[in-house]
């Protein structure tokens, strides 16, 4: 081992003597040793992207992330494809952006950029192929924009580099929308600016007007700094203060109470009262209250935004790496990437193991088994010949098949499931959120408080009855209300995601406080979502043989007992031969062995009968082990369980929830994986396909269950996912059930959807802390104003003293996961 | 007449201009990201002779 490879080790790795590669730094396999190697690499995908970057000179990098890694993980691997869809027309038409001067620009997504090196080194990409004039990276949302000249360059050239490099780009869809949402948050940093310029002078003034209350000011000062405070306050109320009272209409027009509404009367009131008073050259005015009111609550809003912004941003992400091209197969029969959006009723797509079928098709030639789980629920692999029908969105599992195209986009099953996704989410009553549920409440005891006042003090006073109503409500304005929820939102989202939990709005977390009913999708989601060796009955010494015979195969079953093989040592099997459907044999140690379906192997001893029984009981798949002609072992194949899966849904119960399974896998297999979980059998719902979905959730809806939670993966649960009051796509899950959830679990398993409920309830409870800390104050605004003794300076005390403490508490409290 | 008549509406424009740089700098887009540039200052710059061979 050379001594570089020592020194990265060493530093890298947690033992120094195994060789470690000298791009990832992860070990290498021993079969990989290059003995009289300087550098050593645990794969080819390592090498090349090692190469390429010795090539260009950037060996700094290394140097780089050494100083600079965080730790977050190691450097991406390339994937080696070509990227020619990314030169289509149809992809262009999409993705492609033109700019003066002739060049052409783009937005990609790239796997695997999390440090300042990565900056870096992608940063350089215009050295590395000439005709790049610019690329800008965004470490936080790993979206690089690229610039090029298109006479000297094709994106698909530049695609390759930045993949050579280890950073696989995906194009970044709905370039428009992302736009749109810049210019709105560049619009709320203006609005904050000004506001918070216009609250800082104000309090100047107000600072002045204050001492000179205690200690004397010439009245001519004192009418100049109420009129500068004047202008300034007029001014925050008709430039960012515009906000609330334009959401204040709104909710008058549509006659749904939100919190606009209380804070545009408390802010006219303020302006209303300041004015006369200023005029009038006598009384309180408030524009010191009123400007810092109006700076603190877009804040706690822009605050929530931008969390929120970036947990939709991540889920974004995460739906842009679902492939989106195909391989066509042209008159001369050789194949090329194309974009799936290109492909026309009548081409012919090749299809090769593990790829996603583009569109909706015949097979033509070639079969392989398909793992249509995201359409149907079924967890056990369909096989396909030629004639056979194979849809969009699933997946090629072991061998390579020719399709001729029937239907693309939107015509196809996944298309037409998305419309009635869309059709699902516009029937989804909004969720209103807890504080504009409070709103209307709020105005009216506000207001009916102000005309008590005005009442009690009229026939007293009447010059001091108007002041003291409209001061109260000036004080009553929810300024700490406003921040209750952004805030504790804030808080909670931001530390969600940090957990893997990506919530895409605040409401969510409202609506999972309270317990009813959650769904749960099986497949991928109870379950692994993939065949697995569920029991092995019989010899034990036969799996490592098995385990031999298969592990060149690619078949789902061969893959599963490779795998519950692990790493055991076997000898190599020769002589290996396939029967197609049946199974396969071979020669381990010069003995014979077979691994098949029951009627593949000719030897039945009892003790078969019985093992088949109990697995055919389980809904599982039995596969015979025969070593030399005689049946020693079986392993009984199914979608195994996921192993928190039965403590999560047991916290889940004793949380309150009503937990069902709502498949579209066999009935039988729904009912024998419920069994397992300790599920009664009427809450195992099978068969179902995505409309029965979407039924049951509008049942559950109907009968009033109350929150009704839909957990899923697969483009069958989409529409469900986006009629239930909250869904939550589960790890993995497909490009459509993202886009329709609510929610997304980074982690597999159930024990993230457990931890979300959990952390939704705290988080409620802060909210809630938050209210009662607001009211509090208001309560004592009300009274002192009621009482006749409430003056600017005392509002000007007590509002920022409520929103500190909402403040506080927010980020004080425990939400998801402890303390970050 | 008192010298706070004129240094006050001052104080005002040049809070004023201090607000304009900023809502410049905003519509520009110069606080879209807030984290990459301070990953992309980390590495210094090229040496003088990796410069010159590339």
């Amino acid at each position: 081992m050379s001594v570089a490879t020592a020194e990265r080790g060493s530093a890298l790795s947690a033992s120094a003597s195994v060789p470690v590669c000298a791009h990832c730094a992860l070990p290498v396999p021993p079969g990989l040793l290059e003995p009289e190697s300087e550098r050593q690499f645990c794969c080819e995908a390592c090498r090349t992207v090692y190469g390429v970057i010795h090539g260009c000179g950037l060996e700094r990098y290394y140097a780089l992330r050494e100083s600079l890694a965080d730790g977050a993980g190691g450097p991406a691997r390339s994937t080696g494809a070509g990227y020619e869809e990314f030169d289509d027309e149809a992809f262009a038409l999409a993705f492609v952006r033109e700019h003066e001067g002739g060049l052409l620009s783009a937005e990609l997504f790239l796997e695997g950029v999390h440090c300042a090196a990565c900056v870096w080194l992608v940063e350089r990409l215009p050295r590395l192929v000439p005709g790049v004039a610019e690329a800008r990276l965004d470490l936080g949302r790993s979206l690089v924009r690229v610039s090029w000249d298109p006479a000297r360059v094709r994106l698909s050239e530049i695609a390759r580099a930045l993949d050579r490099l280890g950073y696989a780009p995906h194009p970044a869809r709905d370039a428009r929308a992302r736009e749109a949402a810049r210019r709105e948050d560049r619009r709320f940093l203006v609005r904050i600016a000004v506001a918070g310029a216009i609250a800082g002078n104000c309090m100047l003034l107000a600072l002045a007007l204050y001492s000179g209350m205690v200690s004397g000011i010439e009245a001519e000062f004192r009418q100049f700094f109420r009129w500068i405070s004047l202008g300034l306050g007029l001014l925050s109320l008709a430039w960012p203060g515009r906000v609330f009272f334009r959401g204040a209409i709104a909710s008058l027009v549509a006659r749904a109470p939100r919190l606009d509404l209380p804070i545009a009367i408390g802010l006219a009131a303020a302006g209303v009262v300041g004015t006369v008073n200023v005029l009038r050259g006598a009384g309180d005015v408030y524009f010191d209250a009123l400007t810092v009111l109006v700076f603190l609550l877009l804040s706690g809003r822009w605050l929530q935004h931008r969390q929120q912004r970036s947990a939709a941003d991540a889920v974004e992400l995460l739906y842009s790496l679902a492939p989106a091209w195909a391989r066509l197969v042209g008159p001369d029969g050789a194949s090329r990437r194309v974009s799936a959006a290109s492909l026309r009723p009548g081409d012919t797509v090749e299809v090769r193991a593990e790829e996603t079928i583009p569109a909706d098709g015949v097979v033509e030639s070639g079969r392989t088994e398909i793992d249509a789980s995201v359409l149907t629920g079924e967890s056990r692999p369909v096989a396909v010949v030629p004639g056979d029908r194979v849809h969009a969105a699933t997946v090629s599992l072991s061998g390579r098949v020719l399709v001729r195209v029937q239907a693309t986009g939107a015509e196809t099953r996944v298309g037409r499931l998305m419309a009635g996704v869309e059709d699902a989410a516009r029937r989804r009553a909004p969720i209103v959120a807890l504080t504009d549920r409070i709103a209307g409440w709020f105005v009216l005891v506000v207001t009916t408080l102000a005309a008590i006042t005005f009442l009690l003090w009229v026939r007293h006073d009447p010059a001091r009855a108007m002041e003291s109503a409209l001061a109260l409500l000036i004080v009553t304005c929810p300024c700490a209300l406003g921040l209750a929820t952004p805030l504790a939102i804030t808080a909670a989202v931001g530390r969600a995601s940090r957990r893997g939990i990506l919530v895409k709005g605040g409401a969510v977390l409202e609506r999972l406080a309270r317990p009813g009913v959650m769904l749960l999708d099986k497949t991928g989601t109870v379950t692994q979502g993939r065949l697995g060796v569920v029991r092995w009955e019989g010899d034990a010494s036969a799996l490592p043989l098995a385990a031999a015979v298969e592990r060149d195969s690619s078949h789902p079953v061969a893959r599963a007992i490779v795998a519950f093989a692990g790493d055991a040592r076997a000898p190599s099997a020769t002589d290996v031969s396939q029967a197609l459907g049946a199974g396969v044999r071979g020669t381990v140690d010069g003995r014979l062995v077979e691994v098949g379906s029951v009627a593949f192997i000719a030897d039945r001893p009892p003790w078969l009968d019985d093992a088949v029984a109990r697995a055919t009981a389980d809904a599982l798949s039995p596969v015979v082990v025969a070593v030399d002609g005689r049946a020693v072992a079986l392993a009984a194949l199914g979608d195994p369980i996921r192993e928190d899966a039965r403590a999560s849904i047991e916290s889940l119960r004793a949380d309150g929830w009503r937990v069902r399974l709502l498949s579209g896998d066999h009935p039988e297999v729904v009912r024998a994986v419920g069994r397992s979980l300790g599920l009664d059998e009427r809450d195992c719902i099978g068969g179902a396909t995505p409309e029965e979905k979407l039924r049951v959730v509008e049942r559950e809806l109907a009968c009033g269950a109350g929150t009704v939670v839909m957990v899923g993966d697969g483009v069958n649960d989409a529409a469900a996912l986006a009629r239930a009051t909250v869904g939550v796509a589960v790890s993995g899950g497909a490009e459509a059930s993202l886009s329709a959830a609510d929610a997304y679990l980074r982690t597999p398993g159930l024990a993230p959807i457990v931890e979300l409920c959990r952390g939704s309830r705290r988080t409620v409870g802060v909210i809630r802390r938050n209210l009662v800390a607001s009211f509090a104050y208001n309560a004592v605004a009300v009274a002192l104003c009621m009482a006749g003794l409430i003056s600017s300076l005392l509002a000007a005390v007590l509002m920022p003293l409520s929103s500190l403490t909402v403040v506080f508490l927010s980020y004080r409290s425990r939400t998801f996961g402890g303390r970050a | 007449m008192s010298v706070i008549y004129l240094v006050l509406p001052l104080a005002i424009v040049l809070a004023s201009l201090g607000v304009w740089a900023f809502i410049r700098a905003a519509r520009q887009g110069q606080f879209d990201d807030l984290e990459t540039p301070a990953a992309r200052m980390l590495p210094d710059d090229d040496p003088p002779e990796r410069a010159a061979r590339s």
